[in-house]
Formats: structure tokens, sequence, C-alpha cells
């Protein structure tokens, strides 16, 4: 045995007996998550959680189930992943975008364990990648946003300035636009994913300049909690269903349905049937999910909401569909085009109509 | 432009109350010759105490109680590990933050998603009607007016009773007020008890009203701008609310200019403090006033900066960017923090008393 393996072994066992963890049977696979903010966020890592729980009822005591919450993106991810690792996890979910480049890093370190990165697009042979079509949610939720808009101002709350945020808002904005011309999108960039008190203050800035209906990319429920006091706005949940503020002020949600992924994969490693894949999955596999729409909304605009969720969901629409302009007025789409992966996952501009830069 | 400056002006005053609060605290504390850095730990075990009592019973006012006591006994801890084991102030401070921290994550554990009480609106009869200056000023909840009540009777008593002449006697000299008979140590515990309750408060204002809701890590450094605000305020009462609310307008301002998508008030408020620093500066110059060599200096950066940042608009540069709008809090705090001379900190500030020299 190598000195290093020996040493390394060493400190998973040391690990193991700190932890109160008995020895390892070999029949149990050890399940490993890393989360971004704290598991009662109301949103995200909540939901993240929640799936990660409904996998380990599915498998019961055939797995060992460990976390970690709130680890920072950036040094102390690739600490917090290194550790799980060492202490013998055979599969690692990391997940938020910015835990890509620790876990590519750690991953080159543990050739055996198997990762899996959220949001991200960095690959390995022991890393798969996983994200949701969360744009055809929001194509949803646009429509919902522009039917509803008494002022015809929506507001947006806007997280971190990566491709999955501003495909989001040009989703929206799109099909807010198609179902009534006259809205106008008024954007908040926060730079992080989860600050209740930022995003509170957001939408009261918001509701303050006339938005009646704030669709949010951060992880709480502080925006639901700020129209609910103002009383005629308008909102969505957020990657969980957050039904507890329905049915006003969240007239529907986006929900990520993590589960059923999270089973499959686990049960590959177990089968030993595991390689690195690539997944990005929408409304139709059911890896987005729409949530009810509740009673504030009329029934025809309920309908036409229903009607466009089961186009995507069928693959008979693309939310991205020409003729789609970029926001200097050059030509993205033509009539009629759809846009590719590829470019959706690098997406770095607005399209025509939205006012404001985005963040560098 | 869809800023309301009536609706911008009470945010400010919401948005500023937490820090407002805590700073108080802080400033009685450090008055009295103890620096306490755990302002954060306490602001938090505040948030999480002041929701859970508040949302358990269903009163606002059990809540902030609860909230206040909760700081307020976190507080004790840091007194006696400081007061009477004789720790390291700084050191103490810190490690109080942390426990804090993990404190009120432990406790926070199963608050969550429920609906928090409310705290309703005060509006002072017939004041609260006047044209503008009513809503601004007197259409809030409680915690508002009695977070400006607490600066002025913190004031009154430390400048204008034998308390607050004791109290600012040991943060001054403690031997010398040991020498006199003063009981240093009860008189900093006090102090620290108050302090933590302040902040207690504060946190619960972020948990029950502001925000609402429970989250871990909900005041997200606010403790942290407190206490830079306290030596902003050089550690005078009226000058700590003229910071709380500086600071509370700059980060609101920047969440209404994004929405907005103009910044052309941004060009505004520049201009207005380039024409203050010029003004200060000349008028500095010309009196031949004595020293003060930071405040030309900080005039002089300022005034600049200013014309670097016209220049800039005039060759094209359409508008800063955003996250430079984000760091201002922060860079005014620390500007802040530079030009003032903290010649005005009470002299005992953090130095350790024992009776026995």
């Amino acid at each position: 045995m190598k000195r290093r393996t020996l040493l390394a072994t060493g400190a998973s066992a040391a690990i193991a007996t700190a932890l109160g963890v008995p020895a390892r049977a070999q029949d149990k696979t050890k399940v490993g998550f890393i989360y971004v903010g704290p598991i009662n966020d109301g949103g995200w890592t909540q939901h993240h959680h929640h799936s990660a729980m409904e996998m380990v009822e599915h498998f019961g005591d055939a797995v060992d189930f460990v976390y970690q919450e709130s680890v920072p993106e950036g040094p102390d991810a690739e600490r917090a992943i290194t550790q799980m690792a060492l202490g013998g996890a055979d599969i690692i979910f990391t997940t938020s975008f910015g835990y890509m480049d620790p876990t590519i890093n750690v991953a080159a370190k543990f050739p055996d364990v198997k990762f899996e990165h959220a949001t991200g697009y960095k690959m390995a042979d022991n890393v798969s990648v996983y994200s949701a079509r969360f744009y055809e949610g929001r194509a949803v939720q646009g429509t919902l946003a522009g039917r509803m808009t008494q002022s015809n101002k929506i507001g947006y709350i806007a997280s971190v300035p990566i491709p999955e945020v501003v495909r989001g808002i040009n989703s929206a904005y799109i099909h807010a636009k198609k179902v009534n011309p006259d809205v106008e999108f008024k954007i908040i960039w926060i730079f992080e994913w989860l600050n209740p008190a930022k995003e509170a203050d957001a939408a009261k800035a918001l509701i303050e300049q006339g938005c009646d209906v704030i669709l949010q990319h951060t992880d709480s429920t502080a925006p639901q909690q700020a129209a609910k006091d103002a009383g005629n706005v308008y909102t969505f949940g957020q990657a969980a269903d957050m039904a507890e503020f329905a049915p006003m002020p969240r007239i529907s949600s986006i929900i990520d349905e993590w589960a059923p992924y999270y089973i499959d994969r686990v049960q590959a490693v177990m089968d030993g049937t595991w390689t690195s894949t690539n997944t990005w999955d929408g409304i139709g596999p059911g890896m987005v999910g729409i949530g009810e729409i509740s009673s504030a909304v009329p029934d025809d605009v309920k309908a036409e909401a229903e009607a466009l969720r089961d186009a995507i969901a069928s693959g008979e629409y693309h939310p991205f569909t020409g003729p789609i302009n970029k926001q200097d007025g050059s030509v993205w789409l033509a009539e009629g085009e759809v846009a590719d992966d590829g470019t959706l996952a690098g997406l770095n501009f607005y399209v025509e109509g939205i006012e404001g830069d985005i963040p560098s | 432009m869809d800023i309301n400056p009536i609706l911008l002006l009470a945010a400010v005053m919401v948005a500023s109350t937490p820090v407002l609060l805590a700073a108080i605290g802080e400033l009685v504390v450090e008055r009295s010759g103890v620096l306490n850095l755990g302002v954060e730990g306490m602001m938090i075990t505040g948030a999480v105490f002041g929701y859970i009592i508040g949302h358990g019973s269903g009163s606002a006012i059990g809540g902030f109680a609860a909230a206040a006591l909760a700081g307020a006994c976190l507080s004790l801890i840091f007194g006696f590990l400081t007061q009477f084991l004789l720790t390291n102030q700084t050191a103490t401070g810190l490690g109080l933050t942390l426990f804090g921290l993990g404190l009120s994550s432990l406790v926070g554990q199963g608050a969550t998603a429920t609906y928090p009480v409310t705290v309703p609106r005060l509006p002072i009869p017939l004041l609260s009607d006047i044209p503008a200056i009513g809503p601004i000023l007197f259409n809030h909840d409680a915690v508002v007016y009695l977070s400006i009540l607490l600066i002025v009777l913190v004031w009154f008593v430390m400048f204008r009773s034998r308390a607050g002449l004791i109290l600012r006697a040991v943060g001054e000299n403690h031997d010398a007020a040991h020498a006199l008979g003063y009981p240093v140590r009860l008189v900093r515990m006090a102090a620290i008890f108050f302090g933590g309750g302040c902040a207690g408060l504060a946190g619960a204002y972020i948990s029950l009203v502001r925000v609402p809701q429970w989250t871990d890590g909900i005041t997200a450094g606010a403790g942290w701008i407190a206490l830079a605000i306290v030596v902003f305020a050089s550690w005078k009462p009226f000058r700590l609310l003229i910071g709380a609310y500086l600071f509370g307008g700059v980060t609101v301002l920047q969440l209404n200019l994004q929405a907005d998508g103009t910044l052309a008030l941004l060009d505004i408020a520049i201009g207005l403090l380039a024409a203050a620093a010029a003004v200060v500066w000349l008028t500095r110059s010309i009196t031949k006033k004595a020293a003060a060599p930071m405040d030309n200096l900080l005039s002089v950066i300022i005034l600049v900066l200013s014309v670097v940042y016209g220049l800039l608009r005039l060759a094209g540069m359409q508008t800063i960017p955003i996250e430079y709008l984000s760091m201002l809090p922060y860079l005014a705090t620390i500007a802040v923090l530079v030009g003032l001379r903290a010649s005005n900190a009470p002299a005992s500030l953090g130095k350790t008393f024992h009776a026995s020299t």
C-alpha cells in the first residue's frame, strides 16, 4: 500500500470515528450533498434537501446520507467536498453553480467517487452535470405576469449574473410581451442567491416604483412576504412551491423536481452502472414542475398558461422560437428558428425591449 | 422615472432602523470603555428568539421583549469573560459573534415557512396627515419611533445626567474612576447588558418587520455595519442617527436606481457631495481654522473623484457598473472611517481593567 493511500485511509477512519459513525458496511451506499444555503431557506436548498430526503426514503437503510449546508461558493467549497470524499462518500451532489471548479478539482483527486454537479457545464469521467430547463417554467410565469399586471410594470429580482439567470429573464420577458405588448421589466440584481433582507428591500423598491407583479430568481420567500404586506401584488414560488403564500400573493410557481433524478443516479451507483452524463430536462420529463395556479387567476388566463405548459411539455413549442432580436436590435433568431442548447447554455445578452445592462 | 421620493425616504427609515438600534447600544458600550465586536452574534440571536417567541405567542411585543432579553443575556457571557476573567475584548467579541451565529442556527432549525406576527403601523394622528413629511416621518411602526426615542434618551442620559457622567468617566479613565470609588465593572456590565438588549431588538426588527421571516444568517453583516457607524459618529448619538440613515439611504437608493434603470440621481448625489466638499475645503482655507488635515484631505479626494467621474460621463460612459453601487455603502463607511479623526474615542476603549493597580 502506498503511503499516501495509507494516510488517506487513516484520515477517513479518523473522521468516521470522530463522527461516531460505525465502520461502514460494504452494502451501504454513502450519499453526500453540499448545499449553498441553509436547508430551511424556503427555496433552492430546501427543495434539494427535500428531494434528497425523498431519495433516502426510497432506499431506506440501503443508503447512508450526509450533507453540509451553507457552504460558500469558493475555497471553502473545495474543503467541504474533500472532507465529504474523505469521509467515504460514494457519490456527492454539489448543488450550486459556483461549486463547478471545486467539484472538478476534488473529483480529480478521488477517481473512485462519483460527483454530480448541479447547473454547471464542466464534466469529467467521474463528474456528471445536471440542470433543469427552468426557462420553460419562466415562459409560463411570464405569460401569467403579462396577463395579470394592471400597471404593466413587472419587477424581476435577479441573483447572480450567469446565463441561467439571464435565460430566465429573457424567457419571462418574451412571453409577458407576447400577451401584453405594453409590459416593461424592472430588474434588480442583488448578486447573491440568498439574502432575505436584500430581497425584501428589492421587492419593496419594485413595489414602490409601481410594479404589481414580481418575479424572482432568488431563494427566499422574503419577496412573497413583502407582496403580501402590499396586498395587491402577485408573486411566484421559486424552486419550491411556496404554497403557504397561496392563493395570494403567490399565484403559481416553478418547482424543481430533483427526487426522481437523485433516485436514478444513486440506483446507478448501487448497480455499478453509473457513467458521466449531462442531463438538462424540462417540463416534459418532469424535472421542472408548474405549481398549482391559484384562484386569484381568472379561468381563461389559467387555461392559457396551462396550454402553454402542455405545449412545452409535449415538445410542440420551444420558448425561444424566432423571430427574436437581441437587445441592440440585431437578429438573434429568424422566423421559426429555435435556439440551440449551446447558445442557450452560454446566453449572455438581453433580448430586444429589455432596458439596462447585464452586470459583468 | 418611477422613483417616488416620499416612499423612498420612508423606506430609508425602515431599512436603517436595525443598524441604528444595534449601533446606539454599541455606542453606550464603547463609551463605557468596552469594545464588543459581538454585535452581529447578539443581533442574530435576537432575530431568532424574536421570531420564535413572537410567532409562538402571537404577540409582537412579546417577540421584541424576548429578543432584547436574548441579546442581553448573550452579552452577559461576553461581560463575564472580559470583566471578570479579563479575557481579551477583541477576541471574545469575535467569539461571541461566531457563537451567536451557531446558536441561532441551532435554535432556528424548526422555525421555517410559517406566518410571522404582524407589527402594526402606528401613524401618529394629525402629524401623519402633513403632506410629504407625514408619510416620511410619522407613518411607521412603533419600533422606528422607539429607535429615534432611544437616540434622544441616550444623548440625554449620557450628557445631561450624573449616571452618564460616571459612564463616560469609566470609559475615559477607568483607573481614575475606580480611585474615585465608582464601580467600574458594574457600570460596564450594565452598559454591555444594554448594548446586548439593543442588538437583540435590532435583530428582531429584521426577522419580524423588515423581511419578515427566519432564515440562517438573516442579519447578513448588519452588526458589522453598526460597529462602523459608531466610529463614523465619533461616539455621538445624533451623528449616529445621521450615519445610520446615510447608510440605509445608500442601500435603498442603489436598489431603486437599478429598478428605475436610470442613474441620473447618482449624478446629482455625486454633484452635491462634490459641492459640499468644496464648501468645506474653501471655508477651512479661508478662515484658516485650526488643523483638521484629514478633513481637507477627504474633501480633496471627493473633489478629485467627482471630477474624474464627471469627465468619464462626458466621455460617453453611460452608467457606472452596478457592482460599484452595491459597494457604495461599504465604500462610504470606509471613506468615513479613514477621514475621521478617531481622537474622540473613549481613552480606555478596549483596555482591560483590573482593580489591583
